[in-house]
């Protein structure tokens, strides 16, 4: 039974959401990407009754215009036209299922995802958000803070952005607005020194979660990479070994830069997942396919809208499930 | 920017040479070349499409045929079309009203709040106006702040009325820049998604209560496919001007750049080269095209150049210069006017040539000229304005200074004997160039 078919007996038990208002939340913060997507496949296979090579141009065509990644969907389509020619698949609406199987095949590869925090078992737990400029850090912590302190965890927040104009402030804002407290120094002060002090601070006053925030760098900017470098041991020489999370966070309405990215700030920290922001917004998000293909970073949180609660655990089965809805 | 672009454009290009000929079965890869670069750069699909299209025709018209050199006949080709997706259209900015009205939208982290900074600035130092900046984001925590403190760093005033609504603030601040003689209003608005209909009301209202000049669509040059629909989506409620691209001075490849004009017909009034406040260029797209062709942008760099160098300044180096009077406080001077252009490696990409000569992935960190100059200040004014007299005990001294060894203060002495070797031939007329 390939995926797909296993994905609709499962969604047709609905064990695989929470409950309603998470499947809600999916529904309509992926309602833009599936609307896209899956119209144009609908259309798609009206107008051909038979696969030929105007229909994989087309479907070509669908894959690129989702930020997909040119290379992925290259590989993507040989090994469609492969199986279309071993399996001889001649209907259309065959091969909707073989289209959602390799699309899933591209992202889990055969590996055993996890889209957990990793805990410590003692001491801190520290969160590291790094990314280019605008793509979401600082809210995207809030909303992680506001996730963790709902879990009765004593929660820290680090202003490491001491560059952008009105950074500070605005981490300090939420932190006023959550009641969870925040570690700041002088704008434009060494970030290090200031996620030193909230790392101690931490450390000695037993908080669980510290997610630290840091300025917005574009990834050939030599100087600042080499700043989140340091920030980075700064941190490991703390806590004794590896920060727990280094989150890559990057707007859902990026192209095929976002690749470009995930490659230069996965050399200079230990990126473990990517946060993919504004979802609920864009019609594509397909680079994250691109991004662990090439770069093998999975996404661990996706953001389908304002609210704290929108800033969802990723998980590819119901990503692929508000896709496709429409097909199932 | 475009680096990669230019380069695979490059590679296909050269293909020809190879070729000798073009016909219809071998331009065919020649094409798959072309395209893949296109589409890796983001450009839109359907652009895609017809320019390899266009190119096609045109590339097997009599003219390449004829020629003896079809790889340049096919570049001119490249440079045409390019152009044509660009838009030739001149770019102006309307500046004639009395207080000119000027609105920033986008979606969120586009860059609005800095890029308006940028802007007051530019149209401060080029039609010489006085601007005013209006918070009128009263969503984002602490945006009002980032503003004012753009304001504080350039020496703008600011319109605040904290959290009211944003179409009062807007028509208070009209008020208030007439009073106080400011001709040039700069609304800073609230990032927001195209499909959020009550927020795009609220622009819409704003466009209403006091009739725009201007409204610049902010677009993060590292979008995807997805640009289209959000240009589309801001133009169908209310018009854009323009649209101004930032964060270009990232290794983005701008494909948007190359079909947005076209899909959309709104011009790109503004390009955001680099995070300082200065960091905003008028869109040309002769120079757009020229740079993503590797043809350099000469009249980028002069341009850039004017605008900072001071030209008293130069001009008395340069007299000192022809009298071999040339010391190492001149050379201190000059140091911090190639500082005030920007970062180095996006001077040397404006070079033509720069990318055959590879020096397009130069990086050079700003610690080493921080280094160089380190070594100039530790200097006494004696040993700068002479510095024959700088012998062993005091370049002891000067490595003690600035934290580093006598090595480097020697390598920094040479470096400068031989500029001012160079200068003072290129200053005679008897400069032979080494090419």
């Amino acid at each position: 039974m390939g995926f797909f078919s296993k994905l609709k007996e499962k969604f047709s038990k609905k064990e695989v959401f929470k409950d309603d208002k998470q499947k809600d939340r999916y529904d309509k913060g992926l309602e833009k990407t599936r609307k896209e997507f899956s119209d144009k496949l609908n259309k798609l296979n009206k107008k051909y009754q038979k696969v030929n090579p105007e229909y994989f141009e087309e479907l070509e065509e669908m894959l690129i215009m989702s930020d997909i990644g040119v290379n992925t969907v290259i590989n993507f389509m040989d090994r469609l036209v492969d199986r279309v020619k071993k399996e001889k698949i001649e209907d259309p609406e065959l091969l909707r299922e073989v289209i959602v199987d390799e699309l899933f095949i591209i992202y889990v590869n055969n590996e055993v995802l996890t889209n957990k925090i990793n805990y410590s078992e003692e001491g801190p737990t520290v969160l590291l958000f790094v990314g280019v400029n605008g793509v979401g850090k600082t809210t995207t912590i809030a909303k992680i803070a506001k996730q963790e302190k709902d879990k009765k965890k004593k929660v820290l927040l680090v202003a490491g952005d001491t560059f952008r104009a009105g950074a500070i402030e605005q981490l300090k804002e939420w932190g006023d607005r959550l009641k969870v407290d925040v570690v700041t120094s002088e704008e434009n002060s060494d970030p290090a020194s200031v996620v030193y002090k909230g790392i101690e601070k931490a450390k000695n006053e037993k908080y669980d979660v510290v997610l630290v925030d840091t300025a917005g760098r574009l990834q050939n900017k030599l100087n600042l990479m080499k700043e989140l470098e340091k920030i980075n041991k700064v941190i490991v020489n703390l806590i004794g070994h590896e920060v727990n999370e280094t989150l890559l966070v990057i707007d859902a309405t990026t192209g095929q830069n976002g690749i470009s990215q995930a490659k230069a700030f996965k050399e200079i920290t230990n990126v473990t997942g990517i946060v993919l922001t504004k979802l609920d917004g864009t019609a594509k998000g397909g680079i994250v396919l691109a991004i662990k293909e090439d770069v093998n970073i999975p996404v661990k949180f996706i953001g389908l809208g304002e609210k704290p609660e929108d800033l969802e655990y990723f998980d590819i089965e119901k990503y692929i499930y508000g896709l496709f809805k429409e097909m199932m | 920017m475009f680096e990669e672009l230019g380069e695979k454009l490059d590679s296909a290009v050269s293909k020809i040479k190879g070729y000798g000929t073009l016909t219809e079965d071998n331009i065919g890869d020649v094409l798959r070349e072309v395209r893949l670069a296109l589409l890796e750069a983001d450009v839109n699909y359907k652009v895609v499409k017809e320019f390899t299209n266009n190119v096609k025709e045109k590339a097997l018209g009599e003219e390449v045929k004829k020629s003896l050199k079809p790889d340049e006949v096919f570049l001119k080709i490249l440079k045409d079309e390019l152009l044509e997706l660009l838009g030739t259209d001149e770019i102006k900015i309307e500046t004639k009203h009395n207080p000119n009205m000027l609105m920033l939208v986008g979606l969120q982290g586009s860059g609005k709040t800095t890029t308006i900074g940028k802007l007051a600035n530019f149209l401060r130092k080029k039609y010489n106006k006085k601007p005013l900046l209006v918070a009128a984001d009263i969503y984002r925590p602490a945006a009002i702040d980032q503003l004012k403190t753009i304001g504080k760093t350039l020496n703008i005033p600011v319109f605040e009325e904290g959290k009211k609504n944003p179409v009062e603030i807007v028509k208070d601040s009209v008020k208030y820049a007439q009073e106080n003689k400011l001709d040039y209003i700069l609304v800073d608005t609230a990032g927001r998604l195209q499909i959020d209909e009550k927020l795009m009301d609220e622009l819409k209202n704003i466009n209403e209560a006091v009739k725009m000049h201007e409204v610049l669509l902010v677009l993060d040059a590292m979008i995807g496919q997805d640009a289209i629909n959000v240009i589309n989506g801001f133009n169908d409620k209310l018009p854009l001007t323009g649209v101004i691209l930032t964060k270009l001075d990232g290794d983005t490849r701008g494909g948007v750049a190359l079909s947005a004009r076209h899909l959309t017909n709104v011009p790109i009034k503004f390009v955001g080269v680099s995070e300082k406040l200065d960091g905003l260029e008028l869109f040309d797209a002769e120079r757009m095209t020229q740079r993503i062709l590797g043809m350099g942008d000469m009249m980028g760099l002069i341009e850039k150049a004017e605008g900072i160098m001071n030209e008293e300044e130069s001009l008395d180096a340069f007299k000192k210069m022809k009298k071999g009077k040339y010391d190492l406080e001149d050379f201190l001077k000059q140091f911090n006017q190639i500082k005030k252009l920007g970062p180095m490696e996006n001077l040397i990409k404006m070079l033509p040539g720069a990318k055959k000569m590879g020096l397009t992935n130069i990086q050079i960190d700003p610690k080493d000229m921080a280094r160089l100059e380190a070594i100039v200040l530790s200097m006494t004014p004696e040993e700068r304005r002479n510095p024959d007299i700088i012998k062993a005990s005091r370049k002891e001294r000067i490595a003690k200074g600035c934290g580093q060894n006598v090595q480097a203060v020697n390598k920094l002495l040479t470096q400068f004997e031989q500029s001012k070797k160079m200068m003072k031939m290129m200053s005679n007329g008897n400069m032979k160039l080494p090419f």
